[in-house]
């Protein structure tokens, strides 16, 4: 028996959630109506397989050697995005939109996928090449070039849910090298404008926020005029432009953003996820008798919904004991990050941390109707096979890494 | 001040817990509230009441011709449908309904299918149910909860069997459709195009259903309507003009002659626009919609002249002396001839071609003519000799960069391909090398032998001879997207000169019965032999010469010659140029025996076409075929 074993806390929080993802998802499959998602625990058993195959090679991968390939790796998931929109398919419910890559009409994975590792990569070894954080908004303009290129091919497939984990894999990273929180809400701001300025008095009050913001901060007066017009332009426009659509018109949009899911059946959505997590109550109504999931009142309960089917078998104690288990594993992220042995390490695993919980709040936010209907998976829950590799190989990665640190004496630490 | 410092990171760290702790406990919180605090009510609608979307059929599209006379339209009528929770219930229902709304054993099986499919939706019982009726389920709904009265307006065709072909008809989606996902929107129920245009365009006079949502206890009886959600409304199919020109289709269709069956097909040669496309004998598509007994549908669709078969658009016929004018436009395009040019043998009545003896349509002979007479007397002597001297693969391969072997991409479905040889390796693989002779060219070059085509397809190459550069766009019936054009690939002169001859061929040729006063028509007759009774007639003309503006194609079955199509042909056409007055004046409509025991599709010289095949085979074959 080896002293330094491989880092028990995430190999064990991560085997707890599969084992719990494939039982739910084997549940999502049982239902009195024939449906699409009978039987498919036994694909992402295989699926699971390869993730475990592909784990263990990102284990073997030295993260200098890691380093040394980042560019290689984003290089490809950009060329793989662009000829998606070139000859992508669509998949499943979001058939209007390019989002996968086929070969003789067998679909081999989603890009996108691959991508979110590329950017991960790429901005640790982009930041981890500089010892200061950026402390202007110029500074930070290269790290969001990064971003954006996979940010608006993701966007023109078009898939907003997919592509907002960019943003959450940003701002994760530039947390973690210590940008001023002040600076990360002007980045973030033009696009909170965007989204309060569907209520008049919402956006008022933020933009006299922002304005006080700007002259506490104090950034470069150009920086500053930039970030204010820029605001008060998304806010403006966005209200008019809206306002300026017939409803069908909006309807449109709606889909546009999300194909995923019919706008017009979203609300028919939102209500059926709610009535089966509230009817679930404290217990749950046990393992694969949730009547919401059985007579299928429940939609894409095996992807995006498959959080309302724990919720209705496993009551309140089961959903708990499931973000118990997700915020353990972040925080074991958290301690990897902050004990890795070079910066290139540590950012590898910020990134990560920061795609998990961007998917999770997304997600699960969404089956409570706390977040817009965007398609985007539960880590370990949902079916599919490239975002279980992606999953699975991020383990690999943080596993590498924690080892690493263990071998310099980091370990107990 | 680095970032990679151990305070540095211990203090992102804490932060970062702190931001995983605030996100976790805001969605716990979210949670608690749903299913700690208001689970009772969540439960209740789960247990109890359930809420059930009813889809509200989106109204179809109107079809218009030319003017905006509505050609299909929708009107009122009520369908009957079912929420149940089992099929228990839905078959106690039926039973006390059974009084009022009678549902025979073969339909019940059918609901109760649509039922184990989707057991959330309401089942159709019956479409099309008079007010009557539904005044007295009305009635009856307090007892019979579930119970989906809708208006669901019916398709109605006001120009009846003489639209029929152009138009289609619709009928309900069947389970294979409905399978294959196919339809975007489809639901059990959704009424389809079925052939015509009605299938053409189907995916934008469909439109999308709206929902209402219903809510329902666990029996499945309907708590309440439209008390949870909003309804969506449905938005409704799209209006789709046509070019069709209906006064013109019906005063084709009154000069028809009565029993015969054939096809009459009008286009705008400029544009390529559909004016008229007619087969003979028709159907009423008002008989289709919504679903038709079996025994009516038997009857129809076996009926020995084929009603419902498109004549204009899946009859291939041997195209005959109209043909002529393809050889024509291919010696000319490759200088073997002038308009001018004599060929070395008179006409005689016939010609001897090795040992075989060709004859001329005429037996008395032409005598000697130039090309432009040859064209004008359809002198079969003089294109025999025309023929072989562009020689068979020339003659082939102009015929399919003409278009003679590919369908003529008119918007409709089901359009049949033309049947004309790829290339001389066809006559190798289907008689053996040494199986045929050079006596093919000869037949070929008078419109006969392995050569069959549609009519619409024949009017298409008149629209190229009668535009003013050769070339003219496929046949539409819809304006919008840009047509692709087909070209022969001649000059001017040579157009005009061919021109000049289809004139000659009105005004004192073959054709010479059909003149039109104050109008110049030109014209070309044909006679399709008919190995199993007498001749098909061919006429296809255009006008006005000059500058034509509308070309008019037919043929008519057992019509013995083309002479007797080209009054039906050039009356059309003054109609459509001068007015009604114009063409209202001339001869009533002549009547032709057509023979009780033949068949049909007149396709007897390729062995393997004789058989009228079904439009699913020839697609696919079709299909396979273009890649």
């Amino acid at each position: 028996m080896r002293q330094l074993g491989i880092d028990r806390s995430t190999l064990g929080v991560a085997g707890l959630l599969v084992a719990l993802g494939l039982l739910t998802l084997f549940s999502a499959g049982e239902t009195e109506v024939p449906s699409s998602a009978a039987g498919i625990w036994r694909r992402q058993l295989v699926w699971l397989a390869l993730g475990i195959v592909a784990a263990t090679i990102a284990f073997r991968v030295s993260p200098r050697m890691l380093e040394w390939v980042t560019p290689l790796v984003y290089a490809v998931a950009i060329a793989l995005l662009g000829l998606t929109l070139l000859v992508g398919t669509g998949g499943g419910t979001a058939a209007g939109a390019k989002s996968w890559l086929a070969i003789g009409g067998i679909r081999l994975g989603q890009p996108v996928e691959l991508a979110k590792i590329g950017a991960i990569l790429m901005l640790a070894r982009h930041f981890g090449a500089a010892r200061e954080p950026p402390v202007t908004l110029t500074a930070m303009l290269p790290a969001v070039a990064i971003v954006a290129l996979p940010f608006v091919l993701v966007g023109l497939q078009p898939d907003l849910g997919s592509a907002l984990v960019f943003v959450g894999i940003l701002f994760a990273m530039l947390f973690w090298i210590g940008v001023r929180p002040s600076l990360l809400l002007l980045l973030a701001s033009p696009l909170i404008s965007l989204l309060l300025a569907f209520s008049t008095e919402s956006w008022g009050v933020w933009i006299v926020f922002l304005t006080i913001v700007l002259l506490v901060v104090r950034p470069y007066v150009l920086e500053g005029l930039l970030v204010w017009l820029g605001n008060v332009t998304m806010g403006v426009m966005a209200l008019e432009l809206w306002k300026n659509l017939a409803p069908y018109q909006q309807n449109r949009l709606l889909s546009f953003l999300n194909p995923e899911l019919d706008p017009r059946a979203t609300g028919w959505h939102i209500i059926q996820s709610k009535v089966a997590i509230g009817s679930g109550g404290i217990l749950g109504k046990g393992f694969t008798a949730g009547t919401q999931k059985r007579l299928a009142f429940l939609p894409e309960q095996h992807t995006d919904f498959i959080f309302s089917v724990l919720g209705e078998e496993f009551g309140f104690v089961g959903v708990i004991a499931v973000l118990v288990l997700f915020a353990v594993l972040l925080f074991v992220l958290i301690r990897v990050a902050r004990n890795a042995v070079d910066g290139y390490s540590s950012l590898v695993v910020a990134g990560i941390a920061g795609m998990l919980i961007t998917h999770i709040l997304v997600n699960v936010g969404m089956t409570i109707g706390l977040m817009p209907i965007v398609g985007i998976p539960l880590p370990f829950f949902s079916y599919g096979g490239s975002f279980l590799l992606t999953c699975c190989v991020a383990l690999g990665l943080v596993l590498r890494i924690a080892w690493d640190s263990r071998l310099s004496g980091y370990g107990s630490v | 001040m680095s970032w990679w410092e151990t305070h540095e990171l211990a203090r992102q760290a804490r932060v970062g817990r702190y931001v995983v702790l605030f996100v976790f406990g805001a969605l716990s919180l979210a949670f608690f509230r749903v299913q700690v605090l208001r689970s009772d009510r969540y439960q209740m609608l789960s247990r109890e009441n359930r809420l059930r979307p009813v889809p509200i059929p989106a109204p179809r599209g109107l079809i218009t011709d030319r003017n905006g006379i509505v050609l299909a339209e929708n009107v009122p009528g009520y369908s009957i449908s079912l929420l149940a929770a089992a099929p228990e219930s839905l078959s106690a229902t039926m039973d006390r309904l059974a009084e009022v709304l009678p549902i025979d054993s073969t339909a019940r099986v059918a609901v109760f299918e649509q039922h184990r499919r989707a057991p959330t939706e309401p089942v159709l019982l019956k479409r099309d149910v008079p007010f009557d009726v539904v005044s007295a389920l009305e009635e009856q709904r307090p007892w019979n909860p579930g119970l989906v009265i809708q208006s669901d307006p019916k398709r109605r065709y006001p120009e009846g069997p003489v639209l029929a072909h152009a138009l289609g008809y619709v009928g309900e989606i069947t389970e294979e459709e409905l399978r294959s996902g196919t339809h975007r929107g489809a639901r059990g129920g959704t009424l389809l195009g079925r052939d015509g245009l009605e299938q053409q365009y189907d995916d934008r006079l469909r439109g999308r259903d709206g929902v209402a949502f219903v809510e329902v206890d666990a029996l499945g009886r309907t708590v309440r309507t439209g008390g949870v959600e909003s309804m969506l409304p449905p938005d409704p199919g799209e209006t789709i003009a046509t070019t069709i020109d209906v006064r013109l289709q019906q005063f084709v269709d009154s000069l028809f002659p009565v029993g015969a069956r054939g096809a009459v097909a009008a286009v705008d040669p400029r544009s390529g626009e559909v004016l008229v496309l007619y087969s003979a004998p028709s159907y009423d598509p008002n008989d289709l919609v919504g679903g038709i007994d079996i025994d009516a549908w038997q009857t129809l669709s076996q009926r020995q002249d084929f009603p419902l078969f498109n004549r204009a658009t899946q009859g291939r016929y041997p195209p005959a002396s109209p043909w002529k004018l393809a050889v024509a436009a291919a010696a000319l395009r490759r200088g073997v001839v002038t308009m001018d040019a004599h060929m070395a043998i008179p006409c005689r009545g016939g010609m001897q071609y090795y040992n075989r003896y060709f004859r001329c349509w005429r037996v008395e002979g032409h005598g000697d003519l130039a090309l432009a007479e040859a064209v004008q007397y359809s002198c079969d002597v003089y294109f025999y000799q025309l023929g072989l001297k562009l020689g068979l693969p020339a003659l082939l391969q102009d015929g399919n960069a003409m278009g003679f072997g590919e369908r003529s991409g008119i918007d409709l479905p089901n359009e049949y391909r033309p049947l004309f040889p790829p290339s001389g390796e066809y006559f190798n693989q289907r008689y053996g090398p040494r199986g045929w002779t050079n006596a093919v060219t000869l037949n070929l070059s008078i419109g006969q032998g392995e050569n069959a085509q549609t009519l619409i397809n024949m009017v298409r190459f008149y629209s190229a001879l009668a535009s003013p550069r050769g070339v003219a766009p496929e046949p539409r019936f819809v304006r919008g997207d840009d047509a692709p054009m087909r070209g022969l690939g001649l000059s001017p002169d040579a157009l005009a000169g061919l021109r000049q001859a289809l004139v000659a061929v009105v005004d004192r040729g073959t054709a010479a019965g059909a003149q039109i006063a104050n109008l110049q028509v030109a014209g070309k007759t044909g006679t399709a032999q008919n190995a199993q009774g007498l001749d098909h007639g061919w006429f296809i003309g255009f006008a006005p010469a000059e500058n034509p503006e509308i070309v008019v194609g037919a043929i008519v079955e057992f019509a013995e010659h083309g002479s007797r199509v080209a009054p039906l042909v050039t009356r059309v056409i003054a109609r459509h140029l001068l007015g009604p007055a114009a063409a209202a004046s001339r001869g009533d409509r002549y009547a032709i025996d057509v023979p009780a025991d033949s068949a049909p599709e007149p396709l007897f010289i390729l062995p393997d076409s004789a058989l009228m095949r079904s439009p699913a085979r020839d697609t696919s074959d079709g299909a396979a075929t273009r890649n």
